[in-house]
């Protein structure tokens, strides 16, 4: 009997310690839509997270499970997603469906860290109260290999190149080389839609879906049209534009920047990086912002605010700049031992966002779910003109009608630089 | 004695239940998913959106005429080669081994290898070069030539998955006793009677079952293609995946499903109804 007596006595001291272990040791779960490249996931985990003060295990998934994910465990009311990191399009289904606690606190906590004010703003997601704590900033720009500058037409300069420039540069290439050496990430996997969006509609209209069918338009898809001649046909099948520029399937390239920085780091001496073309209206580019959110009921939310405040200090960001290719989001001088490659990227984003001619435009804002057929309309209008040779007027009217009823069913209020509507943003 | 009779149907019970859980629910929920609206309402929007997708009149014709191609060349192949086999005494272990490698190879990984062949730095490129046929890297995969996309794609297939033909048509082979084809020697068959007579009729179930598998693998294709092809050679089962997690439309992603399952089935009992009545002919 006391020998028995022992025995439970031990086995519940046991148990209890277990309970008090799993308790300390469970590590706060950060789900990012961001970094779901595995090299980059690796980066987080080993070098950006490191010297984290508790655990944290990182998980990259894409927008949708991500998006379900967290939908579903605030509806069942067991939350066991921490802290979500993502862009700032990924947030607006988690908002309407209040799924996200609010940070204000964490924002106050925080203010000595000098966050650039619009980033903040749009942390708020149209709210009063901070949603999200701005977490990084990228954006898509331009890369050249050196061999080509010798091509450029008389008097350009890559800062200040225009479309018709840029047209007649790889034109100039292909009739030296033979070869068509411009390059577009319009594989499966890439992200040209955001080129059409982001830069050449608000280069040549000023907007992406008000003035999606107009006159301007129309030329501007007969004028990409033509640029296209001199396009390398493979574009279709490239995802990343730093493989093919390595390899020297191209010279000439637009991504984005997280998806150039191989190239920019491995050879900075083979190539220029240099900010997007400049259309009629001035040089439209699309600035990326990452977030973080903390889903309401998160099981651990002082952990969570630890590790905002962690990734939110200048030197962790300045490592997140130089592992994996995101730029800072406070105002922070960049150290003069950054790789050259990084320097480069850095140099030409400045001059894309701060130049006269500067024309921002937010990623969607408000299509929730609706984001990826948004996309589509974009993806295919481009794949009906530019490859399928379909009439740009019929492709233009019928995919409207596409973007009409996106725009109806989410009832999504025109974001920038689109001027603000009230209510649905309207396809004229 | 009398509880004897249920042990049979116990001990299937539990692949019953997985199979009802694990196939026929989602199934159901699938089907359902494709014909109602985010509403719950019944509709037939996500079929109309389907059919007039950009991408849909090519992928179905692209996902058939895979089908069509690669399946007779496999089968006829798989044949050759489980025939040869038959014939071989020694070493015949190790040609089987060496021929049931590429069953061990995940289809991506497949198409991954055949897309280092076929890039503009592959090795094809490389060796054209090497030997002085083409002077500068020729462009293989891209949109401007869908039929050489479509040819490296058969390719692929081919080498992927004639194996699994081949071990069900070297099983089915092994099961015919030697006893006919040597009686149907004694009176004078030639070896190409014997073939056409004996060996083809008895080895119609295995070829079948090989038909079967093969069709229905054929057609849910996918891996092999977005490697070699990416978007430019649009299939079914890559056209339900766009859906589901480019564009977040579960709904058109499971008409894209419904259609392959339809697909399937009508070939399935194609394949059961055309081959019966061939054995039952040959009777």
């Amino acid at each position: 009997m006391k020998k028995h007596k022992w025995l439970w006595l031990g086995l519940g001291t046991l148990l209890l310690l277990a309970g008090v272990l799993a308790q300390q040791t469970a590590p706060l779960l950060f789900v990012s839509t961001q970094f779901t490249p595995i090299e980059e996931a690796q980066r987080m985990r080993q070098v950006i997270l490191k010297d984290f003060q508790g655990r944290v295990e990182f998980i990259p998934e894409d927008n949708a499970p991500f998006t379900n994910r967290i939908l579903s465990e605030v509806r069942a009311g067991r939350v066991n997603v921490g802290l979500a990191g993502g862009l700032h399009g990924d947030f607006p289904p988690l908002v309407a469906a209040g799924a996200l606690d609010t940070v204000d606190d964490v924002m106050a906590q925080l203010k000595d860290r000098r966050f650039s004010q619009t980033f903040v703003n749009l942390g708020k997601m149209g709210t009063a109260n901070q949603l999200y704590i701005p977490w990084m900033q990228a954006t898509y720009i331009m890369v050249a290999n050196r061999q080509a500058l010798q091509y450029l037409p008389a008097g350009a300069s890559v800062n200040t190149l225009t479309y018709t420039q840029l047209k007649e540069w790889a034109a100039n290439i292909q009739r030296a080389t033979g070869r068509r050496m411009l390059g577009f990430p319009a594989g499966p996997r890439g992200l040209m839609h955001r080129f059409t969006q982001g830069y050449l509609y608000p280069s040549y209209t000023k907007s992406a879906v008000t003035k999606f069918r107009s006159d301007e338009a129309q030329s501007m898809w007969l004028e990409f049209k033509s640029l296209w001649q001199h396009v390398n046909p493979q574009s279709t099948s490239y995802d990343f534009m730093q493989e093919p520029l390595l390899a020297g399937e191209v010279w000439i390239a637009w991504d984005h920047i997280a998806r150039l920085r191989d190239a920019l780091n491995q050879r900075p001496n083979d190539f220029v990086a240099f900010p997007a073309p400049i259309g009629p209206y001035g040089r439209g580019f699309m600035p990326v912002l990452a977030g973080l959110a903390i889903p309401k009921g998160s099981p651990n939310r002082a952990a969570a605010v630890a590790a905002i405040e962690y990734l939110t200090r200048p030197e962790v960001q300045i490592t997140t700049l130089v592992q994996n290719g995101f730029f800072p989001v406070i105002q922070v001088r960049l150290p003069d031992n950054l790789p050259q490659g990084i320097r480069m990227g850095a140099d030409a984003i400045a001059r894309q966002s701060q130049s006269n001619v500067a024309l921002p435009s937010l990623l969607p804002v408000g299509l929730g779910a609706r984001g990826g057929e948004y996309n589509k309309v974009f993806q295919d209008t481009f794949a009906r003109i530019v490859l399928r040779n379909e009439d740009v007027r019929r492709v233009l009217d019928s995919e409207a009608a596409n973007l009409r009823r996106i725009m109806n069913e989410t009832g999504a209020p025109c974001w920038s630089p689109d001027p603000a509507s009230s209510g649905a943003c309207p396809v004229n | 004695m009398r509880s004897e009779r249920y042990i049979p149907y116990l001990l299937i019970l539990p692949s019953v239940v997985f199979l009802l859980f694990l196939f026929a629910w989602p199934l159901l929920e699938a089907l359902l998913l494709s014909v109602r609206d985010s509403g719950g309402q019944w509709t037939l929007e996500n079929f109309r959106r389907m059919a007039a997708d950009l991408y849909f009149p090519d992928a179905l014709k692209y996902t058939l005429l895979l089908t069509l191609v690669i399946v007779p060349l496999q089968v006829v192949m798989a044949l050759g080669m489980a025939l040869l086999l038959g014939g071989i005494s020694r070493g015949r272990d190790l040609f089987l081994y060496v021929w049931t490698i590429p069953l061990g190879i995940s289809d991506l990984a497949a198409g991954i290898v055949w897309l280092s062949i076929f890039t503009e730095r592959g090795y094809l490129n490389s060796f054209l070069q090497g030997i002085g046929l083409i002077q500068q890297p020729q462009l293989w995969l891209s949109y401007e030539t869908p039929w050489m996309i479509f040819v490296a794609v058969v390719a692929a297939e081919v080498w992927r998955a004639t194996a699994i033909v081949f071990v069900i048509l070297v099983a089915g082979l092994q099961l015919i006793p030697k006893e006919y084809s040597e009686a149907a020697e004694v009176f004078g068959a030639t070896p190409w009677q014997r073939f056409w007579k004996v060996t083809l009729p008895l080895l119609m179930p295995s070829l079948q079952v090989a038909l079967i598998l093969r069709t229905i693998l054929a057609l849910e294709v996918f891996a092999v293609v977005v490697a070699l092809g990416g978007r430019n050679l649009p299939v079914l089962a890559g056209e339900a995946y766009y859906w589901y997690n480019a564009y977040q439309n579960p709904g058109v992603a499971a008409a894209y499903a419904v259609i392959i399952l339809g697909i399937s089935v009508v070939a399935t009992l194609l394949y059961l109804r055309l081959m019966r009545s061939k054995q039952e002919g040959a009777a």
